[in-house]
């Protein structure tokens, strides 16, 4: 890029920050969610991470040596697609899964459409759920090693006690990255002190969630099984890193808080009436979708447009 | 003769009415979740077209121009009710399958699209194989849909199992392979979105690069004159509600006639 810049145009004080940057911090706050995955799963788990990262890194590279577009693996997306991919996998699914689901978000979701930028919906999201549509009993096989038996939330469904403190510190069956609310929170703090995201969409997110507990889910204020609420399942993966996402996210402060409330809502009519226990990727994904309406609508009225004339 | 060959290799390659046309995309998606269904879709419409097609040719010259479209339906419409009615006595088995999407046939933009842009000008016999070609086209368009989504989605084309999966494993040396895992989500509504854009794409690169080899893969005009931005002044939009020029112009005189009078 910087080859055509021979000649100086505005802006001519630049932020240092670059889409290099801000994805290594990414993978960076990633990393204790990561690691807690690779302590509490074992080797596997680990490999899963990195054939995923491969598979999205060589997708990127392949498809824009095939169309003859400059290289973008350079940018780390790919990488942190990749690693949001494993995070979302069981660690029982078999090795060739990570691939599959690599070159999809890769491919399909995001440079058919035009690349980083471009794509409608959170790549790694993306290809979550066409996993989980595609393979339902091998992406809802949580049996491992370490753990057997159903996850929290789907104790919770089945309207059963959990441990709250192992929801919360992550010793419980789930997908890799999902599992510990405290490894993820230490990666979410890391990117608010950066400035990387901010709360308005994991706050309201999470805070509509809870209302709507409140609301509709017939258990009342019951603090317990909110907090195993908050904690179970992808909601934190989810409202940390992947609503954030700055592509599939709306541009204006307004449509933010609308996009967050819209998750949370959507998140606690899938898990609460929903067939299955978990729905924070679908919520997610349908959210991306209507993003641009909610720009739309949110769209800051330039000052003295609009209004009634004199 | 050049012409029957001409209009039937219009109606499969240049001018498919899936890949090229982008028509019927309801039937497309919804009923190809397997080869058969697609194939049993795709010639049902064909017959619909054919005998639509010719019927509505032979009465071109008597079907007034203002109320050409419902006379169309009715013509369609009773094509279709006949088919329906044979195919439920004869293959109740592809009628169950196919369910809505036959008496759908009826609003398929494929058939409707041929009675206003080719049989409504042209003779029985051209019309007869331009309604051959079409439907044949689709067939094949449907046919293919339907193999790839039955081959990922289950591993099966026709029903035939020709990958190794876990409910019809190969049994190699005494072993049972299983090392293909259905993605199921092509027998699925997404599936089909999916491959329907893979081959359209694939269909389109076969023809750029036939453009690059100096072979002619240009649509035979009939109808539509590709030319979008303009299609307002001069195309089908105007032919609706005032009647067109083109092999009209008999007609658009006696309307002027009568708007003088």
């Amino acid at each position: 890029m910087s080859d055509y810049r021979k000649v100086s145009s505005n802006p001519h004080i630049r932020s240092k920050v670059t889409t290099r940057s801000i994805m290594l911090s990414v993978i960076i706050a990633l990393l204790p969610s990561a690691c807690f995955g690779i302590y509490n799963f074992g080797f596997r788990a680990l490999l899963l991470i990195l054939i995923s990262i491969l598979s999205c890194e060589l997708s990127e590279m392949v498809f824009n040596r095939i169309c003859h577009k400059d290289s973008s693996a350079g940018d780390l997306s790919a990488v942190v697609t990749g690693l949001l991919l494993a995070l979302n996998l069981p660690v029982s699914v078999p090795f060739w899964m990570p691939v599959i689901g690599g070159v999809f978000a890769i491919v399909v979701v995001k440079m058919l459409f035009g690349g980083l930028g471009q794509n409608f919906m959170n790549p790694a999201l993306g290809a979550r759920c066409f996993l989980l549509i595609s393979f339902t009993s091998l992406m809802t096989n949580f049996d491992c090693d370490t753990y057997s038996g159903a996850t929290p939330l789907a104790l919770l469904k089945g309207g059963k006690e959990t441990d709250l403190f192992s929801m919360v510190l992550g010793r419980t069956a789930g997908t890799i990255g999902e599992t510990s609310m405290v490894a993820i929170l230490i990666g979410a703090c890391f990117l608010l002190y950066l400035g990387v995201i901010d709360l308005r969409i994991p706050g309201s997110y999470l805070l509509s969630f809870v209302l709507f507990l409140v609301l509709f889910s017939g258990r009342g204020l019951d603090f317990g099984y909110l907090s195993a609420q908050l904690a179970g399942g992808g909601l934190m993966l989810g409202a940390f890193f992947m609503a954030t996402d700055y592509v599939t996210r709306p541009i204006t402060r307004n449509g933010q808080y609308l996009f967050g409330i819209f998750l949370g809502i959507m998140t606690g009519i899938f898990r609460i009436f929903g067939p299955s226990a978990e729905g924070v990727s679908y919520a997610i994904i349908l959210g991306n979708l209507l993003v641009p309406l909610m720009e739309k609508i949110t769209y800051p009225r330039p000052f003295g447009k609009g209004g009634e004339k004199a | 003769m050049k012409e029957i060959k001409e209009r039937l290799v219009n109606g499969i390659i240049k001018e498919n009415p899936t890949f090229v046309l982008m028509l019927g995309m309801c039937p497309t998606l919804a009923v190809t979740t397997s080869a058969i269904n697609g194939l049993g879709m795709g010639l049902t419409t064909t017959a619909v077209l054919v005998m639509s097609n010719v019927m509505i040719a032979a009465l071109r010259r008597i079907i007034p121009d203002k109320v050409r479209i419902p006379a169309y339906i009715v013509i369609i419409a009773s094509f279709v009710t006949v088919v329906q009615l044979l195919l439920e006595g004869f293959i109740p088995s592809l009628y169950s399958a196919l369910g809505i999407y036959i008496p759908l046939i009826v609003v398929n933009c494929i058939i409707l699209g041929r009675a206003e842009s080719y049989a409504s000008k042209n003779g029985v016999i051209p019309s007869l194989f331009d309604g051959l070609g079409m439907g044949l086209g689709f067939s094949l368009a449907l046919t293919l849909i339907g193999a790839f989504r039955e081959l990922l989605g289950s591993g099966a084309v026709f029903g035939l199992y020709v990958l190794p999966t876990k409910d019809h494993p190969w049994l190699i040396a005494g072993r049972e392979i299983a090392a293909y895992t259905p993605i199921s989500i092509f027998v699925l509504a997404p599936g089909a979105f999916f491959v329907l854009a893979m081959l359209t794409a694939i269909q389109n690169k076969v023809k750029i690069e036939g453009e690059k080899r100096g072979r002619d893969m240009s649509k035979i005009g009939s109808g539509c004159s590709e030319d979008c931005m303009n299609c307002a002044d001069s195309g089908c939009s105007m032919r609706l509600f005032e009647g067109g020029k083109e092999n009209r112009d008999h007609k658009s005189e006696e309307k002027e006639g009568a708007a003088n009078d």
